[in-house]
């Protein structure tokens, strides 16, 4: 799943944003953020806390009208409205869990349904022959959706009495019934164990065989670098290095933006060997994890 | 003998052997329904003639129903054969509560006699036999066994007195043939018809506060003894039925009611209702909080009485009904979208000052616009006076009709007029909650901007709940204008002592029940019948009514009416989560679950 997707340029381009930067006030959350997402690829954006990930997702969704640059999906470019966003084919899912609370899980799933159906208030009101067909039909497809995700059998909870985890999936679900051809996912597995992390592995490699393109942000690094045929790591609102997870894994930048660099006169190699040394006479056994732990930190 | 009650699972709050509370109820009960067949009084200066023996009459009759309610769920209590479907649930939960009901009752009668009579010697024997019966009946139904099992917390006698009255839910029923279901329905609809008009035809104070102590606690009892969920399982179970014979029962409300005085209540609180049940649209809904949704009753009226053809009217026009309806509701509209537009960006609690302002502007708009201060239009505080009545193709709403033996006044004549709006209105209601517009709506409510990531133009919807509303509004006040004959500004505050205002239309939403379909038509009910009845209260109208909200909502804030969602929010720790396993798609998803 690794392979080097990002040099073909042949696959057609879902998600194109073009210098896309966000002002509020005097500080810059975004800055000059180029991205591409092509069919059939899962990209992943990382970097620390604060970095302009969501910003850069609310951005691409129309919550945020970009102050500089533009966004265009299959060759459009996106009016920063959300719900046209939505209407042109890009869902979304939120860092902290959007779902509508009282409502049950299949009501939540036919909201996702809104854009792709056209009945108004008449049609409700009198009860047109077409009403009760895209009624049905709405139904039905929310139900395959659950069944996609393994909700069918919650379909008449409320969302709030979901566990955590499936409601998270049933924010993913709620985004695909509006038939997207690209899925914003923030921080999907936040909060989740590993079990819980490889299943949505497993749907999100579903989802993209779908044929949607999908752009994720992510913390768990095993997670991004096990999926995402690109990687795109931002760092201060500037995009620091793309490609596929190998080189972005090596790219010290990264490692030092995660970490942080050693700065001006911090104590050098030999220095800290010096230490080192003392330190393994005075506890050998405890100095000698440490030393592990560090060696281990300095090679990612 | 069944089992509900050799096996107590909670502890009496009174310490008394079972069985002889048990005897204590039925003998109490038995002796107090026997005392109202005596005189209570020696004059008919008390209102009702208490003074018959041989005949009850007036408060007895209420004392009469208690205690035979009393008898009959303590025989259920035994376990006597054929009354065992009185008590699926609590079983001398609603015994301890209908016998404190009696007592009341009987208690405010003897009070009232005292009282209006001046002093105690009034009191005839009879009097003495109901009163004491249903002291002896309350305190030892206090002795019965509780129906649910203490809770350790409960220490001091007040919480254990609450946890007497409560009762566990009742079981699933079992399936019936759906003939006996839907007869089960129409019996209730009866039922609850009789006891409205009842209650309207109460012709003294005394008479109506008996029969609001007497409703209250019976329904209570009722509640705990399982039958009204088994009631609104069946409801829901039969949602067109149950909507077509609360219509019929609704139809044949102005036959009961021979006075004209009582017709008019009746009508008056249906438009309350039907104007309650738009704004719920509003803001039970799309959850726009809205406080100035009188005003589009106001445009509604005022168009309507603008073409009616009155003489005071400045435009001189008469349009024929259909022609005046279709004005107001469109004059409605247009100013719905013309306030919502700008407000509408706003949100929560923005929107209700600016909505509050807006509905304030419309009311002095209209008392200025009188050709003195402003172009003459409305001619000011003075209002529209003398609008003509309704004549469809010769049946002039202004007299007496004979109806199959049954004399239909002017008052009946309108109720039946507004009782077509109100099938309008309670149609467009459920059927655009039920739709996609309907799950728009609630997503919005819920969370907007996660609606509009969603693909909701969350504006362009609250737009529409917006101009829905007072479209429902203006179709409501077209009718108000001709039963009032005459429109005033003054009718159209934000809180006044007449209900049809924006703080009575929003709390009988709430108190009924918001997003439900019958809440607002229950909570317009008990919002307009008990200030009509209560005229001594009149001073203190606001003051009550502050009470009521606040003890409403600290004891059930989803409600009198609740719908599921609204119960599971506001009692999430002591509701199973696990809702009913699926029966068909059809009842799967409604966005109003509304018994009806």
């Amino acid at each position: 799943m690794t392979t080097m997707t990002t040099t073909t340029k042949t696959a057609t381009t879902v998600l194109d944003a073009n210098g896309v930067t966000m002002r509020f006030g005097g500080l810059t959350a975004v800055r000059n953020v180029d991205l591409t997402v092509n069919a059939g690829e899962i990209v992943g954006l990382i970097g620390p806390n604060g970095a302009g990930k969501t910003t850069f997702f609310n951005c691409l969704t129309g919550l945020y009208v970009p102050t500089e640059g533009k966004v265009s999906y299959k060759g459009t470019v996106l009016p920063p409205k959300p719900h046209l966003v939505t209407q042109a084919g890009i869902a979304r899912t939120f860092q902290n869990i959007r779902l509508f609370a009282n409502m049950t899980v299949l009501e939540n799933v036919l909201v996702g349904r809104h854009t792709r159906t056209k009945e108004g208030l008449w049609s409700a009101l009198l009860r047109l022959p077409g009403f009760t067909r895209a009624e049905q039909a709405s139904r039905e497809r929310a139900m395959e959706l659950l069944e996609f995700i393994g909700l069918a059998d919650k379909a008449d909870h409320l969302a709030r009495n979901l566990p955590y985890g499936d409601q998270r999936k049933l924010e993913i679900a709620r985004a695909l019934a509006s038939d997207p051809g690209l899925l914003l996912l923030d921080e999907p597995t936040a909060g989740m164990n590993p079990q819980e992390t490889r299943v949505t592995e497993e749907l999100i490699f579903a989802i993209r065989d779908q044929g949607i393109a999908v752009l994720v942000i992510e913390h768990d690094m095993r997670f991004i670098f096990n999926l995402c045929d690109r990687v795109a790591c931002l760092v201060q609102g500037e995009k620091l290095v793309e490609g596929s997870p190998d080189i972005v894994q090596s790219d010290e930048r990264v490692v030092a933006a995660y970490l942080g660099t050693p700065f001006e006169g911090a104590p050098g190699a030999e220095e800290a060997a010096e230490v080192e040394a003392a330190e393994a006479d005075a506890a050998k056994d405890a100095a000698q994890t440490a030393t592990t732990s560090t060696e281990e930190e300095d090679t990612r | 003998m069944t089992t509900n009650h050799t096996t107590a699972p909670g502890p009496a709050f009174l310490p008394i052997p079972p069985a002889a509370a048990r005897i204590g109820t039925v003998a109490g009960a038995a002796v107090a329904l026997a005392g109202t067949f005596l005189a209570w009084t020696w004059t008919d200066e008390f209102p009702g003639d208490l003074t018959v023996t041989g005949y009850p009459g007036g408060l007895q009759v209420l004392t009469l129903i208690g205690a035979a309610l009393t008898l009959l769920l303590t025989l259920s209590g035994y376990g006597v054969r054929g009354l065992g479907w009185l008590t699926p649930g609590g079983t001398n939960s609603p015994v301890r509560l209908l016998a404190l009901g009696t007592l009341g009752t009987t208690g405010y009668t003897l009070g009232a006699i005292a009282y209006d009579l001046g002093g105690i010697v009034n009191l005839e024997p009879g009097a003495w036999v109901s009163g004491i019966g249903a002291l002896i009946a309350a305190v030892t139904a206090l002795g019965l066994p509780g129906d649910q099992p203490l809770d350790g917390t409960a220490t001091t006698a007040w919480q254990r007195f609450r946890n007497s009255l409560g009762a566990p839910q009742a079981p699933r029923a079992k399936a019936l043939p759906s003939w006996a279901e839907i007869l089960i329905i129409v019996a209730a609809f009866g039922i609850g018809l009789y006891v409205f008009a009842y209650g309207i035809d109460t012709d003294y104070t005394e008479l109506f506060i008996g029969f609001l102590i007497t409703v209250g606690f019976a329904f209570t009892a009722l509640h705990r003894a399982g039958l009204v969920s088994r009631l609104t399982a069946l409801t829901t179970k039969h949602r067109n039925i149950t909507l077509a014979a609360a219509l019929v029962a609704a139809v044949c409300f102005p036959f009961t009611q021979q006075k004209e005085e009582y017709a008019l209540i009746g009508a008056n609180i249906l438009i309350f209702g039907t104007v309650a049940l738009g704004l719920n649209v509003v803001v039970g809904l799309a959850g726009l909080l809205d406080l100035g949704y009188v005003a589009f009753l106001g445009v509604g009226a005022y168009a309507a009485a603008l073409v009616s053809g009155s003489t005071m009217s400045a435009i001189g026009v008469e349009f024929p009904f259909w022609a005046a309806v279709l004005t107001g509701a469109g004059a409605s509209l247009v100013f719905g979208v013309l306030i919502g537009a700008p407000t509408l960006r706003l949100r929560g609690d923005y929107l209700a000052i600016v909505t509050l302002g807006f509905g304030e502007i419309f009311r002095l708009t209209v008392n200025n616009l009188n050709g003195n201060s402003g172009p003459d239009l409305t001619n000011g505080s003075q209002g529209i006076p003398s609008i003509p009545d309704l004549n469809f193709f010769g049946f002039d709403f202004g007299l007496k009709h004979n109806i199959l033996g049954f004399d239909l006044g002017r008052s009946a004549n309108y109720y039946l007029l507004m009782l077509v709006f109100t099938a309008v209105v309670v149609l467009v209601f459920r059927r655009s909650g039920e739709s996609r517009i309907g799950r728009a709506w609630v997503a919005i409510r819920e969370d907007e901007t996660a609606a509009t990531a969603m693909g909701i133009n969350a504006f362009r919807l609250k737009l529409l709940a917006f101009a829905l509303g007072a479209t429902l509004a203006g179709l409501a006040g077209t009718v108000q204008a001709h039963v009032n004959y005459t429109v005033t500004p003054e009718q159209y505050q934000f809180a006044g002592s007449v209900p049809p205002n924006s703080a009575f239309l929003l709390a009988a939403v709430i108190l009924g029940g918001m997003g439900t379909l019958s809440g607002p038509l229950v909570g317009a009910a008990l919002l307009y019948l008990i200030p009509a009845k209560l005229q001594f209260m009149q001073d203190y109208q606001l003051f009550l009514f502050g009470i009521a909200l606040i003890l409403l909502m600290r004891l059930r804030p989803e409600g009198l009416v609740a719908d599921r969602r609204k119960q599971l929010e506001f009692h999430e720790n002591d509701q199973p989560d696990v809702p009913e396993p699926r029966q068909s798609e059809e009842t799967a998803a409604g966005i109003a679950k509304a018994g009806a």
